[in-house]
């Protein structure tokens, strides 16, 4: 009877977008008369922060602080369409749409700043603080607000945008299954360790250490937030949770969360990661999806590290006690032989 | 080096915070409406049966009763979300006509006074039903003489003439036939459910102007409301969909289950109309991932190069299709893996089998077969003798390489990110590898 | 069965309520007094999302017939932190990102409250230990454990600050 610790590793990869496209995102945004800007999509928020990051998108591209951006979502009469939020798809596609509709806003807006000024339109610049200035002359400087009304009450103009974004639907041979299924690609390394109780079967996870590359990111404390919950679902789907724990056998399924298994705070394995940034090629700032990979890699990294810690390989999840005590009978049995 | 910026790239505060620590948040049942009516489903007890009668009768008489729905009420009772996205057949019915194939399908709803009496109500519904003989394994459902769940005759989905959706690329079994060593796997899992913390709810609302107004956790909006409206037969613009704010989704409130009959109801009534689904029914009803069987067979040279893989993935659908053909083609383009791989062959089988349907969960289509994969690359590295880094760099894909769907490697680092892990780690890399790079290979070999 | 009145004290004020007998306290907490911090992951115990502080100690309000808290101190969130988040407990939620969808997090927050009142420097694992009731599904409890912890420094720093 031991605990024996063993490391495992894996390597993924992970699309960004529905597959085969045709999912379409749009953004519609306007000026108020305070100088802050609305941005009015359908899109939902899960949890993962989207409100927030897209309104840094917005606010980047416009030029304005992030307190300046009002983010409108969901409701089906004031946003327009959207396909939702799953598939890894929003910060990519809302995003994009976010800034087309940001810069045909921001266009609207030097329109009127140019007649305000009486400047050139390159000579004007944002300074990120909710002022919009002449380069070279830091006292002839507007208030993004007070052009804003200016718009409204002395030139009778919107400052608006609208934005659009969709990878166009494709097919897919049904012969040889050639397809363009994705926008871009993420990818994942994840470095398990874990100790396996030859006693009891159980598997402590002590760390689950990440190297991640997706694009540029938005917002990198959210973007962690994915990773660490993500850690602990794969966790959670390689050792313990199950509908159906004699799947095919649909018997004893579970009913609620006494009987659906899952890794409490008593079970955190201490979690490493390192974000590596390569923009895309095609999403907003370089983005790629991050949402649903993050559960991905620490399960092989898991199941390869039991196999290093005991010798015993186990192809089915969730990995549970007895079926560690079982590859630990099996083993001993055929070493017996 | 990117350009300087003022906002994205910054970790600022969540513009949810004050919400969620003062409990201020609006969660779809946090809406409180007067006159509210609740919803509530009888639920098929078996597996598989014929319904032969209902008998509403003891159920009409419960204090609080106001009305039941059957599937006569429903306009186009047929539900599927694939048909917004042009994928058919239709198959599945918002409540049940003459038969059920899974444990918990929808047969009548009940609307009340109060949930307990709406509770009460669904116990008092008599049920005639005629067992029939139910199939739970993926590989028994494709044999002969196995029970057909599907009303198309066999328990497949059809891939345009084909029962799996297919990738061939090279050669696989002349690769085999040149391959140092074979390497084989079969991978299980089991369904997974979303277990989000709120369930899945809607509240539909009928407004002075004729029109309704539906509170939704959905995880998407408008495809939620356009699939009301065709199931209700009602034009768009008289429906009105409100959320944005869901208790955790990870693809669990994708299937527009509960705001059709919530809505029907609201019509039917003229009152508001909740249908929150218990705990038990989100475990047990609701969709979950499907549990996978995977087969992987890879011819592997002495010095741990890939030449040929060949995948047999059958995911189990459950009762219904909600949106698992489409992850078997997801899963088609994914399944061989970040890998530069000269032969693929991939057969993925979307399978019928009389359980709770699945559908969409994070990863979908993707997350088993990275288990399957990676756990089958360390085998390899078993076999041919190298470290299961070494396996992984060698045969990591490069941008420009073909993949076996036919698309071309770009935006491709994980060679890189194998390198940080490594390094995170203080794990040292060979030169070869410490100094790889994704770049186009010089020579673009197949 | 006929309703009866039960009275007792939700924050600062006391409360009245006409119930049918054993309604949840939950149910008369969210659909009665407005209180919906209070949250139904499953009805059942088993989450800890409808937990409330009854005399100071957590409760799953799911759990417990209205009558059980008749003349006793009831907090939900709503009465017992405050609404700009000034509270340490809230702000350090907040910083270390202790929250993704939200619906978990007024039970975290209450027997986080509840734990650091009881011992202002809890241990790691007594912290651990105090959670083991609620579930979350988004963060995987990591920075929750670490809020924690950082708000004990804070109202540590902040005490010794005050005297």
């Amino acid at each position: 009877m031991a605990k024996l610790r063993g490391t495992g590793i894996s390597a993924v990869n992970y699309p960004t977008g529905m597959n085969l496209g045709g999912d379409p995102s749009q953004a519609l945004i306007h000026a108020t008369t305070s100088g802050s800007f609305v941005v009015s999509l359908s899109a939902t928020d899960l949890g993962q922060g989207l409100r927030t990051v897209i309104g840094q998108i917005a606010a980047e591209t416009l030029g304005v602080r992030m307190e300046d951006v009002v983010v409108d979502t969901a409701d089906t009469d004031t946003g327009p369409h959207d396909m939702g939020t799953f598939a890894s798809r929003a910060t990519h596609r809302v995003g994009n749409a976010v800034i087309a509709a940001a810069v045909e806003a921001r266009e609207a807006l030097l329109d009127v700043a140019v007649d305000e000024f009486e400047a050139a339109r390159s000579d004007l610049v944002f300074d990120g603080q909710g002022n919009l200035m002449v380069r070279g002359a830091p006292d002839r400087s507007l208030k993004i607000a007070d052009i804003a009304a200016a718009a409204q009450f002395k030139y009778g103009r919107t400052i608006a945008g609208r934005g659009a974004w969709m990878k166009p639907k494709s097919p897919v041979d049904p012969e040889t299954g050639a397809m363009d299924p994705d926008s871009t690609e993420a990818h994942a390394c994840t470095v398990a360790e874990v100790e396996v109780d030859t006693e009891t079967g159980q598997v402590t996870v002590l760390s689950i250490k990440s190297a991640y590359e997706i694009g540029q990111q938005v917002n990198p404390a959210l973007v962690r937030g994915q990773i660490v919950g993500g850690a602990w679902m794969g966790m959670s789907h390689a050792l313990y949770e199950t509908t159906q724990p004699y799947y095919p056998d649909p018997e004893h399924a579970a009913r609620d969360f006494s009987e659906y298994v899952m890794p409490g705070a008593h079970e955190m394995p201490e979690i490493e990661c390192v974000v590596l940034e390569y923009p895309s090629s095609n999403g907003p700032y370089g983005v790629k999806g991050v949402g649903e990979m993050t559960a991905n890699s620490p399960i092989p990294a898991i199941v390869n590290a039991i196999y290093h810690a005991t010798g015993v390989r186990i192809d089915e999840l969730p990995v549970t006690p007895e079926a560690i005590l079982r590859g630990l009978d099996a083993k001993a049995r055929a070493a017996g032989d | 080096m990117s350009p300087a910026r003022h906002v994205v790239g910054r970790s600022v505060a969540r513009s949810d915070a004050l919400g969620h620590v003062t409990g201020r948040t609006v969660f779809t049942t946090d809406r409180a409406f007067p006159g509210l009516l609740h919803l509530k489903v009888v639920r098929s007890p078996v597996h598989h049966a014929r319904i032969r009668g209902v008998d509403l009768s003891e159920a009409e008489r419960v204090p609080g009763f106001v009305r039941a729905l059957t599937h006569a009420d429903v306009p186009h009772n047929v539900y599927t979300i694939l048909g917004l996205i042009g994928v058919e057949p239709e198959e599945e019915f918002v409540l049940a006509v003459d038969r059920v194939r899974y444990k918990g399908e929808p047969i009548v709803a009940i609307v009340a006074e109060s949930e307990q009496a709406a509770l009460d109500a669904v116990a008092r519904v008599k049920l005639d039903l005629l067992e029939l003989p139910a199939v739970f394994d993926v590989e028994e459902a494709l044999k002969p003489g196995a029970p057909i769940v599907t009303h198309w005759g066999n328990n497949t989905f059809m891939y345009e003439g084909h029962p799996c959706r297919r990738v061939r690329f090279g050669d696989v079994e002349a690769a085999f036939a040149q391959a140092d060593h074979i390497v084989e796997g079969r991978y299980d899992t089991k369904p997974i459910e979303h277990a989000p913390t709120e369930t899945t709810a809607a509240i539909a609302v009928p407004e002075a102007n004729g029109r309704f107004t539906v509170y939704t956790n959905t995880q998407a909006l408008y495809f939620s409301l356009d699939n009301t409206s065709i199931i209700l037969q009602v034009p768009g613009n008289q429906l009105h969909f409100v959320g944005g704010t869901v208790g955790g989704g990870f693809g669990g409130k994708v299937d527009v289950i509960v705001e059709p009959l919530a809505t029907l109801a609201a019509m039917k009534t003229n009152r508001p109309v909740k249908y929150a689904f218990s705990r038990q029914e989100e475990m047990q009803v609701s969709s979950t991932r499907s549990a996978w069987r995977i087969y992987m067979k890879d011819g592997v040279m002495a010095d741990g190069r890939l030449i040929a893989r060949k995948v047999t993935s059958y995911a189990d659908s459950g009762a219904y299709s909600r949106q698992t053909p489409y992850a078997l083609t997801k899963h088609a383009a994914n399944a061989a893996g970040p890998y530069a791989i000269p032969n693929v062959s991939i057969d993925a089988y979307c399978v019928f089998t009389n359980r709770q349907p699945t559908s969409a969960m994070r990863g979908f289509g993707i997350t088993m077969a990275s288990f399957a994969l990676e756990v089958q690359m360390d085998k390899i590295a078993e076999v041919v003798g190298l470290d299961p880094w070494a396996v992984r760099f060698i045969n990591a894909y490069h941008n420009g390489d073909m993949k076996p769907h036919r698309k071309l490697v770009e935006d491709a680092t994980l060679i890189e990110t194998m390198q940080a892990a490594a390094r995170l780690v203080g794990h040292e890399l060979p030169d070869a590898f410490r100094t790889m790079t994704s770049d186009p290979r010089p020579d673009r070999g197949a | 069965m006929a309703s009866t009145i039960v009275t007792f004290q939700l924050g600062e004020r006391e409360v009245e309520v006409m119930v049918k007998p054993m309604t949840t306290l939950q149910a008369v907490l969210r659909y009665q007094l407005g209180q919906t911090a209070v949250k139904e992951g499953c009805r059942q115990g088993g989450c800890g999302s409808c937990t409330v502080l009854v005399d100071g100690e957590p409760m799953m309000s799911c759990l417990l017939p209205i009558e059980e808290v008749a003349g006793r101190h009831v907090d939900t969130l709503q009465t017992a932190l405050p609404a700009d988040a000034a509270d340490p407990l809230q702000q350090a939620f907040i910083a270390e990102g202790a929250f993704q969808c939200g619906y978990c997090t007024p039970g975290m927050l209450l027997v986080a409250r509840a734990l650091l009142d009881r011992d202002p420097h809890p241990t790691r694992d007594a912290i651990i230990d105090a959670l083991a009731g609620n579930v979350c599904r988004c963060t995987g409890y990591t920075p929750i454990v670490a809020a924690v912890e950082a708000a004990a420094r804070a109202r540590g720093d902040r005490d010794e600050r005050g005297r």
